[in-house]
């Protein structure tokens, strides 16, 4: 009983911490469904008008090509890293390769720097092979700045997995390979796992990429549509409708978020259960 | 079939491990390799599984010269000390793993896996997972997917050692039973000389990177060539007592005199040897007799272990059959078989 009465004065606290984020969380729910009088923060009419966007493409614009799209910018960009992590990790964690010191603190630096400061080599280097303004150069991009993250991530669950075990299986009569696949993936799986789902929501959120290296393009993302619709000088604009669009863009996260919240702690607890 | 090491030699970033060393386990036979952690034992059989490369000599099964094949090629089953069973498939998938990478009939993995699960006793347990298998059991199962291709050589790298002390006696046992059974040759590399003895055919003791001698478990018990020999195995352990040969063919330490054994009257006087006494030959029966101080006594159920100190300041230890005769402070005056004594010369060779 001592107990939790003792934990009012924290809770009290938090709540009001968080207060602030809670209601405007509050407010970008309840008025993509309602209305208020000009100068009012309280609607006094409900409606599903700003939600015509999903079927009207006059409203703002098709919705549906950008979600296309970001869906195929974020499924290429999480196979991309699983890939290219699952592997590199596997190879860092346990090949001899030659400069392993050198490439792991490599990894690690590459991961400490900001996106700002490559984005002007990354936009030469995109110009020089000719992917500049197209959805292939964004997702190189994009998957390229996540691998350091990814391979790091990957490279610690394979440390967890008993030496012995895969030399088990060469005696078994298997190739690394097969090894690889059949006996030390199943055991970093949990890891790869909440590597996609961090590079789901990752690839999802993106926003600056595709402003800054594809911005004439012919192709927008969910970022860049609702950057558009939320153009004061547009004559569209209508904060609702913004707001609308907005909550449009994360559902998916808040599902994924959602369904899958225990295995995204597995990233920073690691490793194989006994 | 039969197992040559020959002329082998590891080396790690240019330290020479083990040098030009040979050994030959017979078909059909269980061989120990014995000795203190860092000794060479893990490399050796790892050279063997193929897991360690081969830096010179060959390694022979049969006739077949397997130096240089990757371990895929070896057909050799490998119990690991900690048995890395793959924790995300049953009893039946871990023990059908090879026969599957073999890609055999599913009606033979079958039948293959079910005969062996059988002779390792576990067979009612091929649905569970390895978490859901206690110790023993689990040592059943590495065995049995070691066993199940029938491999030309079985290696066993420290099994016993995760396991409590009861079990550990079960499974002593049991890998025997299971190893004469399928009368396959074997190497079990082990630092516990219980371990050894009571498992093996015969034992190869190892001591940094070479062996110091090849024999059956009684035949170096008693025998030993070394002094490292003598010192390592025998619990409670050997004493040692440096002297010199006296005149009537005796031995004189430190206000300890002690005739020789019969065979070696004939030494030389004056010449530096070294006495190994084991516990056993102090105390109950033999023509010598030495006297002295109880300064230690250790009950341990059916015998007793004593230490004594004799007037020159040298310790004798002594193992009896329990009574109560002696206590701390007591004066005794044992007998000591002095023909099983164990002698060694200043290298610590036997003489």
């Amino acid at each position: 009983m001592r107990r939790t009465l003792s934990l009012w004065p924290l809770a009290l606290l938090l709540a009001l911490a968080s207060a602030p984020i809670a209601i405007m969380y509050l407010f970008l729910l309840v008025d993509t469904v309602t209305n208020a009088p000009p100068g009012s923060a309280i609607p006094n009419a409900l409606t599903l008008a700003h939600w015509r966007f999903l079927v009207d493409p006059r409203v703002t614009g098709d919705v549906w090509r950008p979600t296309v799209t970001t869906l195929l910018f974020t499924a290429s960009i999480v196979a991309i890293v699983l890939v290219v992590s699952s592997t590199g990790g596997y190879a860092l964690s346990r090949l001899n390769v030659p400069f392993r010191r050198f490439l792991l603190a490599g990894v690690l630096v590459m991961h400490a720097f900001p996106l700002v400061t490559l984005i002007i080599g990354v936009f030469l280097v995109l110009q020089f092979v000719g992917l500049y303004n197209t959805l292939t150069g964004v997702i190189l991009v994009k998957a390229a700045l996540m691998l350091p993250f990814g391979i790091w991530i990957m490279k610690g669950f394979y440390d967890t997995v008993p030496w012995e075990i895969e030399m088990a299986g060469v005696q078994d009569g298997a190739s690394r390979f097969t090894v690889w696949r059949r006996l030390v993936l199943p055991q970093v799986k949990p890891g790869l796992f909440a590597l996609a789902l961090f590079a789901a929501i990752d690839a999802w959120g993106e926003y600056m990429l595709p402003r800054i290296l594809a911005p004439s393009s012919d192709f927008q993302v969910l970022s860049t549509y609702l950057n558009a619709v939320s153009d004061p000088d547009s004559t569209t604009y209508n904060f609702n409708l913004f707001k609308s669009v907005g909550l449009f863009y994360m559902l998916p996260i808040l599902a994924l978020y959602a369904i899958f919240r225990e295995r995204l702690t597995n990233i920073f607890g690691g490793g194989t259960k006994g | 079939m039969r197992l040559t090491i020959c002329d082998f030699t590891k080396t790690f970033d240019r330290t020479t491990v083990i040098k030009d060393m040979n050994l030959v386990v017979e078909d059909g036979e269980m061989l120990a390799l014995l000795g203190p952690s860092g000794c060479g034992k893990s490399t050796t059989l790892f050279a063997v599984a193929g897991i360690h490369r081969v830096d010179g000599g060959a390694i022979l099964f049969g006739k077949r010269d397997v130096s240089h094949l990757p371990s895929q090629k070896r057909n050799v089953g490998v119990v690991f000390q900690n048995y890395a069973l793959y924790p995300h498939m049953t009893v039946f998938d871990n023990i059908a793993f090879p026969l599957t990478i073999r890609r055999e009939g599913k009606a033979d993995i079958d039948r293959k896996v079910r005969a062996i699960a059988e002779l390792a006793h576990i067979g009612d347990l091929l649905a569970r997972r390895p978490s859901q298998l206690s110790g023993g059991q689990q040592q059943r199962v590495a065995l049995a997917r070691a066993l199940v291709r029938q491999p030309d050589v079985l290696l066993l790298d420290e099994p016993l050692a995760n396991l409590d002390a009861r079990l550990r006696l079960e499974m002593r046992s049991e890998i025997r039973r299971i190893q004469m059974e399928t009368g396959i040759t074997s190497i079990l590399v082990t630092h516990d000389q219980v371990e050894a003895m009571s498992m093996c055919d015969r034992i190869a003791i190892m001591d940094q990177g070479a062996i110091r001698q090849v024999a059956t478990p009684s035949e170096m018990y008693r025998q030993p060539a070394s002094r490292f020999v003598a010192g390592f195995l025998g619990n409670p352990p050997i004493v040692f007592l440096d002297g010199e040969v006296t005149g009537d063919g005796g031995f004189a330490s430190r206000g300890v005199s002690l005739p020789l054994p019969g065979r070696l009257r004939h030494l030389e006087a004056g010449r530096p040897i070294s006495l190994g006494i084991r516990p056993e030959h102090v105390g109950t029966s033999g023509g010598a007799r030495v006297s002295g101080q109880v300064v230690f006594v250790e009950p341990q159920g059916r015998e007793t272990l004593f230490d004594i100190e004799l007037e020159g300041g040298a310790i004798l230890r002594s193992i009896q059959p329990a009574g109560d005769d002696a206590r701390v402070g007591d004066r005794v005056d044992w007998a000591v078989d002095s023909d099983r004594l164990l002698v060694f010369d200043r290298h610590g060779n036997a003489v």
